[in-house]
């Protein structure tokens, strides 16, 4: 009930009518993107021959299909980045309020941001930015 | 009614952008380069553009059998609709903005994330060893990029206390955010050039080595969405520039608010465009490391030595 009444208010002070023209742009945006693609697939010529269809590349010899397993640090790359990118948003709402919030705000960020640096720290002498083996 | 008009204004005028960046890019590069670029069709060959999207309409829009068709289908369509949806909350000039939002700068960063799912959709979709590469490239390069290009824009957002852009234009009235703002201004606009994966940090495509990387399976205006979207993309990128950092539509008084606007954008375009003909591109773990251990840490010294002056000056 509280929440509502939260939400409430929030759509009073800016009210939803503001986000009316986004989805008038969603809507355009949407519609110039289905035209190009409807365009381009009945305006093209279809012909389509068995070598056409085959997976080449550069005329080397394919070896299977592309559904192999990857190297594992492109996915410890994006579990890093859920995990800093939850830190880092922690930064928004203080970069907007920092003025209300003083001094005594500036040493709990400075103390959030020594925290933020020792996990750093951690992943760093863990090796996951490593590229080289 | 009048929101309508400025939805449609805007994206006639961005999608003409995009189409002329063709030519504006390519007449630059050969300047650049000691080259001739384009001159045969028509004045100066400007109508090189229109021979450019005509003949991708006409090619054959050929999906892959061994692709997974709906999402090869999507991903071009994503990367047009996000960067589009990124232009709502830019004020072009006082009173022609989509939507001023209050949260204009969330929305911003927010749509222009998503730009990530077209590489990493269209190189999976394409199930081509070479694409998969680029498009993990891609994905770990942008969300890498992403972390700290959030932050680069807080310290404008310190100084001005509001995440709506018009706000933040306004507050530049005496001072521009460039001087008083100088490391946030680069390292928005390194991230901003990882985000649109332009060249030096192409690496997702990097044809060299990749054959195109994430759209190499693709072809007819399905390849030219991603090429609208890069284009697209760079304008988003040179815009939030002079909104940010550059004083949005402010200029002395004899042009309106508008044509400096344009102005000052049109520079960060040949800016970006200087740096795609001069410039190498790094390897990716050069990339990467530069990233996470010089950037990210840069960006919060940045945070807190804005936080600390502003306080300090509070008194």
């Amino acid at each position: 009930m509280q929440l509502l009444n939260i939400l409430l208010d929030i759509a009073k002070t800016d009210s939803a009518e503001g986000y009316f023209p986004i989805g008038l742009q969603l809507l355009f945006a949407a519609g110039f993107v289905a035209t190009m693609m409807v365009a381009t697939h009945l305006l093209g010529p279809k012909r389509k021959t068995a070598d056409k269809l085959e997976n080449f590349a550069s005329g080397i010899p394919t070896h299977g299909d592309a559904r192999t397993p990857m190297a594992i640090k492109y996915f410890l790359v994006a579990i890093l980045f859920v995990l800093f990118d939850v830190e880092v948003i922690f930064f928004y709402p203080y970069a907007v309020n920092f003025r209300e919030l003083g001094w005594t705000g500036f040493w709990e960020v400075l103390l959030f941001v020594g925290f933020f640096l020792v996990g750093f720290i951690y992943i760093i002498k863990k090796g996951a930015l490593k590229w080289e083996d | 009614m009048q929101h309508v008009w400025i939805v449609l204004g805007v994206l006639f005028v961005l999608l003409n952008v995009a189409a002329g960046l063709i030519w504006v890019e390519r007449r630059m590069l050969a300047m650049w380069q000691d080259r001739l670029g384009p001159n045969r069709a028509g004045p100066l060959g400007l109508l090189i553009v229109l021979a450019d999207t005509l003949k991708l309409f006409f090619k054959e829009d050929w999906i892959p059998s061994f692709a997974d068709k709906k999402i090869f289908v999507i991903a071009p369509a994503i990367v047009v609709a996000s960067v589009l949806m990124s232009f709502v909350v830019i004020p072009f000039a006082p009173g022609i903005v989509v939507a001023d939002l209050n949260i204009g700068v969330l929305f911003f960063l927010a749509m222009s994330s998503l730009g990530v799912y077209s590489i990493v959709l269209g190189g999976w979709a394409s199930n081509n060893k070479y694409s998969l590469l680029g498009a993990m490239r891609g994905a770990s390069q942008m969300i890498a990029y992403e972390v700290f290009m959030g932050l680069s824009l807080m310290g404008v957002v310190m100084m001005t206390g509001s995440f709506r852009l018009t706000d933040i234009v306004e507050a530049q009235r005496s001072v521009w955010f460039c001087f008083t703002q100088p490391l946030g201004l680069i390292l928005f606009f390194i991230a901003g050039i990882a985000e649109t994966h332009r060249l030096p940090f192409d690496i997702p495509e990097s044809e060299s080595e990749l054959i195109a990387g994430f759209h190499s399976e693709y072809s007819g205006m399905k390849f030219g969405m991603f090429f609208i979207g890069e284009y697209l993309g760079v304008t988003l990128i040179s815009a939030m520039t002079v909104t940010m950092f550059f004083g949005g539509w402010m200029g002395p008084e004899f042009l309106p608010g508008w044509a400096w606007f344009f102005i000052k954008t049109f520079a960060f375009i040949l800016f970006f465009i200087l740096l795609r003909a001069s410039l190498p591109r790094p390897r990716y773990d050069q990339l990467m490391e530069s990233g996470w251990k010089v950037l990210l840490p840069l960006v919060l010294v940045n945070i807190l030595v804005t936080g600390a002056v502003l306080l300090y000056l509070k008194g």
